[in-house]
């Protein structure tokens, strides 16, 4: 087989092209008609809550699950009839564990490129160089399981970066990690696409995560409901995020809404939301002039999560997910392999 | 040709890597045969004096061949199961995901389980020689590949079985009202022509009563103690392979 890694024969420029993308379990929409397109060497986001596609959407793409119709391809390669060409031009950290616990690192790094059929000599040279990427040189003749969380973390994006892929998908790879764990395995993702020519597709429900992205979809309930920059998802809001509990939220909603370009959202609780577009200004103007008395008050700027609240009308966090989205998701989790 | 190998070797190596490292696998895997063979085994010997019949020598030389089936039943049928919740949770979503066809996984699969199969019925035919069974090189050889069978006839079992059912608590039923009775009639632990009438019929229909037959054969060298000639057995066993197989592979390639 000739080295598909080098192969430019696609035109759009565009590494990633999804057509329609359709994905029934038993009659349930997990994917609903999407399609969109990842340009080379950029870093991709999907960004959603739990079961709401991102999992099942990147298993189609990498070949693990076929799609009930539309179109998919990578690389230039169709996921229809060239599975093996795609499969070599893919690098994959899966959101469950897929390392060997009883292999030491090496011996996991190896079996990796028996697969991908790299010679014995490159992948020595290899395997160290993506040791040191992800900083585990030197813990590579320990067993997987004396790893810790992100030492393992560590470990698979290095294993999916051994055959050198043009794009690597990392599905939810901070999920069960601690926050510095966290942070530090963005680190390691921001230092990746610095110093190499790599395409990065990956999946997060953690709103903060996904800012290091050049472009998000966001999606929800197997659709994308928005594509663009975080900058420009956070622009949609138009100014700064006010929160605040009064007296008498009601009348306080009520006045609100009356003054100019204010349009109050959301009553979570106790609490009303609202955006304005410059609250150094809005906060003292209406602390003097509000008709109930108010008891705190915030003004932040917008993050991702507002842009999801905004587009839904739900927090991507929410704990309570509806009857359907616990349907989906179980049998997501049935079906998903 | 040459990655399709390089795939079944990954997959071979991983299984017997790991089944060197888990000593207390490699333990237990003949321990409860051992304790078959010389606690139960015995216990039901010394009762033939008390209900009468006499023999009671005879027959753990007779219980000899299929407490050696015993681990190769068992070894086989979890390890091809094993693919399942490896699918779901562990390293084969690494394989799946990898340049390789999905029947260089399944064979890769099958050969490890019968590797593992081979090693331990291996290890029970060292005890031979306490009960006065004789093995010779060319008998263990020859034990080696009536182990080789059984184990592939099983392991494509356990793929089979595997791609259908997705639970892990089903894999506790399974081994419960399957492999149990699978075992049970066999012919491993009593000769089954002077059973009743059903079970000899149930026999007829589990493919291990073939394997442990073939095994019985090779190791007593006893024409009285054989249910079918040894042809037969192998041809069945084969006959089984292929079928199981060509099932199992279809099977596991849905994709989902």
């Amino acid at each position: 087989m000739n080295d598909i890694n080098t192969d430019k024969n696609y035109k759009s420029g565009n590494i990633i092209e999804v057509k329609n993308l359709v994905k029934e379990f038993k009659g349930l929409r997990a994917v609903d008609n999407i399609s969109f397109s990842v340009k080379e060497d950029e870093i991709f986001g999907f960004l959603g809550p739990n079961g709401a596609g991102k999992t099942t959407t990147i298993n189609m793409i990498c070949t693990l699950l076929s799609k009930t119709s539309g179109s998919i391809t990578l690389n230039g390669h169709s996921v229809d009839r060239e599975r093996n060409k795609i499969r070599n031009c893919i690098g994959m950290v899966f959101q469950d564990p897929s390392l060997d616990d009883r292999l030491t690192a090496l011996e996991n790094l190896h079996f990796h490129g028996l697969l991908y059929n790299i010679p014995r000599r490159t992948l020595k040279k290899r395997a160290e160089e993506v040791l040191g990427i992800v900083n585990l040189t030197g813990r590579e003749n320990s067993l997987v399981m004396t790893y810790s969380g992100g030492m393992r973390r560590r470990l698979e994006i290095a294993r999916g970066l051994l055959h050198y892929p043009r794009v690597l998908f990392l599905d939810e790879p901070t999920l069960g990690l601690d926050p510095q764990t966290r942070n530090k395995i963005w680190d390691y993702i921001i230092r990746l696409r610095k110093n190499r020519k790599i395409t990065i597709f990956l999946t997060s429900h953690y709103m903060e995560e996904t800012e290091i992205c050049d472009r998000i979809a966001v999606i929800d309930r197997g659709k994308i409901i928005a594509l663009d920059s975080p900058e420009n998802l956070k622009n949609m809001i138009g100014g700064d995020i006010i929160t605040l509990t009064s007296e008498d939220n009601a009348r306080l909603k009520e006045y609100a809404n009356r003054m100019d370009g204010i349009e109050v959202h959301n009553i979570k609780e106790d609490k009303i939301r609202f955006e304005v577009k410059n609250s150094s200004e809005f906060i003292p103007k209406l602390i003097k002039e509000s008709p109930v008395k108010i008891l705190s008050i915030t003004a932040r700027k917008p993050t991702l999560n507002d842009v999801f609240l905004e587009l839904t009308g739900r927090e991507i966090r929410e704990e309570s997910a509806s009857l359907k989205d616990n349907m989906r998701m179980r049998i997501r989790r049935r079906m998903r392999h | 040709m040459k990655r399709e190998l390089a795939g079944i070797y990954t997959v071979w190596l991983r299984d017997i890597k790991r089944y060197l490292r888990d000593r207390p696998r490699v333990i237990g895997s003949f321990a409860q045969p051992v304790l078959f063979l010389f606690v139960l085994g015995t216990g039901i010997a010394s009762s033939f004096n008390v209900f009468g019949g006499g023999g009671g020598k005879d027959f753990l030389y007779f219980m000899f061949p299929g407490i050696v089936g015993m681990p190769v039943l068992f070894t086989s049928f979890f390890s091809a199961m094993s693919i399942v919740w490896d699918r779901e949770f562990g390293f084969l979503r690494e394989i799946l995901v990898a340049p390789v066809s999905r029947i260089s996984i399944v064979v890769g699969k099958l050969l490890g389980g019968s590797t593992i199969a081979m090693i331990q019925g291996s290890i029970i035919l060292m005890f031979g020689p306490l009960l006065g069974v004789q093995i010779n090189f060319l008998i263990f050889l020859k034990v080696l590949g009536i182990v080789f069978l059984i184990a592939m006839v099983i392991s494509n079992m356990g793929i089979m079985l595997a791609s259908v059912i997705k639970s892990m608590q089903a894999f506790q039923v399974i081994t419960n009202f399957l492999l149990m009775p699978m075992f049970f009639l066999s012919g491993a632990l009593f000769p089954l022509n002077q059973t009743v009438e059903w079970m000899n019929i149930v026999s007829k229909i589990n493919p291990l009563s073939y394997g442990i037959d073939a095994m019985r054969f090779t190791i007593l060298n006893d024409l009285s103690l054989q249910l079918y000639p040894l042809w037969l057995d192998i041809v069945v066993l084969v006959f089984l392979i292929i079928v199981f197989s060509i099932i199992g592979t279809f099977l596991f390639n849905r994709q989902d």
